[in-house]
């Protein structure tokens, strides 16, 4: 009866000192979010306009994308558009090849992991180097993101420190030291921008009034990537367009507080156009799917997200299953939804990784209503085909036991006989409530007939 | 039909409803008695380190006590005397590696989170970032309550290219340690300037 993630979690929790960790970790992660919001008087008024600048924004894109890409043209970039993640590999490829890059140095970007255009551009002979420090250290390991914010956050230090032995990153074998291992690749890092002949970012915002695309960064790697190679090429999924100032002070002042807890990143760096000692500076909006989800009469809020992280660090069954449990790139319950959005049918496991406890809507600074969309998904699984069989039977047999009172008086009266199964049968790994402990055991009296005698 | 036409042409078709723009003037921001007491408090908590600088205090002098090892200092700052690297002449950014101290001003500083914006005002802005140890030169007399009161403030020129810098580079990459000095500046400074 498990979906792919309760599957997946169980492997998460087999290493339960880990797994006691890791759940810690996010829990303090969402305490200092908790310090944070706390710390502003107007925190919750902030929330209120977020969320209503995003549901303005959003459904008059289609206008402040003009805006934004004929400001950004008049700076001096050069805007593409990118319909879906194929579009958009070829576009940077196209944009390499030109300029003869052999290496490029990127910041964090989600939408890249979301077009898949690493491998794209490794195929072709073109070498990606990730230059945030967790980024690095899972392209190092050949693996993927387990978290939007903190990518690497399922290693331990001595996994990085063994890597980095191996990779000859680091000299001092068993130093372990997460200080002395961020100097290492702080060196090893510093030779790359030297050499690179191309620098890629993200952007958390494009300014629609002024053209300029914003980076949020605490390690500077974005400004680092952009300050000494020749060529910049920004990747900006639809959604990260917002009209102004006045609203992009509003998600400046929300994001690394609900996200990491810190009262801003140490960069918020805005990017007008190419410096003067380099070639060009291009702008690559990429839709992949935005343009079809805005239709969608439930879930079009999800374009709202501004990919803080703070709904994956509150969420329990996230901080007790970690990332590599969710089938989708982004895990948790902003990534429950996007994954739905992509592909219901290969995401369908997602949905039961939730306790709809709606945590997660609680500290959303753009007020989406995560669990509610989730618990939506979860209604439509069957249409889909998607629905758990056995689920299915349990939930038709209920209804015939709910819905006639003669026979449900009759099995709770006599459930208690179930207790009297010897115990090896009834703990076995075929009673999916016998996991991880024994089975309850049944009162004598059901508590319908227990509460007419406390009314007595 | 171009991509570009494509999309805002599917994107505008699928929109159901259009909301307004919320009043965003009612916004009750946060300001402080003292900005420039809480700006202090909020760069020394992101790990910035903060001088003030008394009147008639030589810039030059101060730097020199501050960094006596640093061998390569760079800054465009006309008070700037003791550099050896000029990020206007310099020719590349890559020359501006192994930088000690680069030496940059700030226009103004925010004090709820110890931000500071700085416009390019130099031809390689790498000076910002890769430079081992940061100063930011900035009159004490500019500092603002919040980023509100900030974005109504910021100013770019012909560079097309700003920052604000709140604190040392840093990470928490590595098993949630806080390091700082991840990819740029490992210290930051702040003088602030009668």
């Amino acid at each position: 009866m498990s979906t792919q993630h309760s599957k997946a979690a169980k492997e998460f929790l087999k290493n339960q000192t880990y797994a006691k960790w890791h759940d810690a970790t996010f829990w303090s992660v969402r305490t200092k979010r908790d310090n944070m919001a706390k710390g502003l008087a107007e925190w919750e008024q902030l929330r209120e306009k977020a969320s209503a600048i995003k549901r303005h924004t959003i459904t008059h894109l289609d206008e402040y994308l003009e805006q934004f890409s004929s400001q950004a043209e008049k700076n001096g970039t050069i805007v593409h558009w990118a319909k879906d993640a194929e579009e958009f590999n070829e576009i940077v490829y196209g944009i390499l090849k030109q300029h003869d890059v052999k290496k490029m140095v990127k910041s964090k970007s989600m939408l890249t992991e979301e077009c898949e255009m690493n491998p794209y551009l490794e195929a072709r002979g073109i070498e990606v180097v990730e230059t945030d420090l967790g980024e690095r250290i899972i392209q190092l390991k050949g693996q993927k993101p387990s978290h939007i914010v903190m990518p690497a956050i399922h290693l331990s230090h001595d996994d990085v420190g063994e890597l980095f032995e191996e990779k000859g990153i680091s000299t001092e074998k068993g130093n372990h030291d997460p200080t002395y291992l961020t100097y290492r690749a702080r060196l090893s890092l510093r030779n790359e921008f030297l050499t690179a002949d191309a620098g890629m970012t993200g952007a958390n915002f494009g300014i629609a009034s002024t053209g300029d695309i914003v980076v949020c960064t605490n390690e500077g790697n974005a400004d680092m990537s952009t300050s000494c190679p020749k060529l910049h090429i920004a990747a900006i999924g639809l959604e990260k367009i917002i009209p102004n100032y006045d609203c992009l002070a509003v998600f400046q002042r929300m994001l690394c507080r609900a996200g990491t807890g810190q009262p801003t990143t140490t960069y918020t760096s805005h990017f007008r156009k190419a410096r003067p000692t380099a070639k060009e500076m291009h702008i690559i909006l990429v839709d992949n799917g935005r343009s079809e989800w805005i239709g969608h009469p439930e879930h079009w809020e999800i374009l709202k997200c501004i990919r803080c992280g703070s709904c994956m660090n509150t969420c329990p069954v996230y901080r007790r299953s970690g990332g590599y449990s969710y089938s989708y790139f982004i895990p948790g319950p902003v990534g429950i939804n996007l994954g739905m959005l992509r592909d219901h049918r290969k995401h369908s496991g997602n949905v039961s990784a939730c306790t709809l406890c709606l945590s997660c809507q609680t500290v959303c600074p753009v007020k989406i209503d995560l669990g509610d969309q989730i618990y939506k998904w979860r209604q439509q699984l069957d249409d889909f085909g998607t629905a758990n069989p056995e689920k299915k039977l349990m939930c038709k047999g209920m209804s015939v036991l709910y819905g006639s009172p003669g026979l449900y008086n009759l099995a709770t009266g006599i459930a208690h006989w179930a207790n009297l199964i010897p115990s090896p049968i009834m703990n076995c790994g075929l009673n999916p409530w016998a996991e991880g402990h024994d089975m309850f055991k049944f009162p004598k009296r059901p508590f319908h007939e227990m509460i007419k005698d406390i009314e007595k | 039909m171009s991509s570009k036409e494509d999309i805002i042409k599917k994107y505008r078709a699928n929109i159901r409803e259009r909301y307004d723009m919320p009043d965003l003037s009612d916004i009750k921001a946060t300001t402080y008695p003292d900005p420039l007491k809480q700006f202090v408090k909020m760069s020394e908590a992101v790990g910035g380190q903060v001088i003030e600088v008394e009147a008639g205090r030589d810039v030059n002098t101060l730097i020199r006590e501050l960094f006596p090892e640093a061998k390569e200092i760079a800054s465009n700052l006309p008070e700037i005397t003791i550099s050896t690297r000029n990020p206007d002449t310099i020719g590349s950014a890559q020359a501006l590696n192994g930088t000690d101290v680069g030496i940059i001003r700030g226009v103004f500083g925010v004090a709820e989170n110890g931000c500071i914006w700085i416009p390019q005002h130099m031809k390689e802005k790498a000076v910002c970032f890769i430079s081992e140890n940061l100063v930011i030169v900035l009159p004490k007399s500019e500092i603002v309550n919040n980023m509100h009161e900030a974005y109504r403030r910021i100013n770019f020129n012909d560079y097309g290219y700003g920052t604000f810098i709140s604190g040392p580079s840093k990470t928490a990459d590595i098993a949630q340690v806080l390091v700082m000095g991840a990819q740029a500046a490992r210290t930051v400074t702040v003088l602030l300037m009668p």
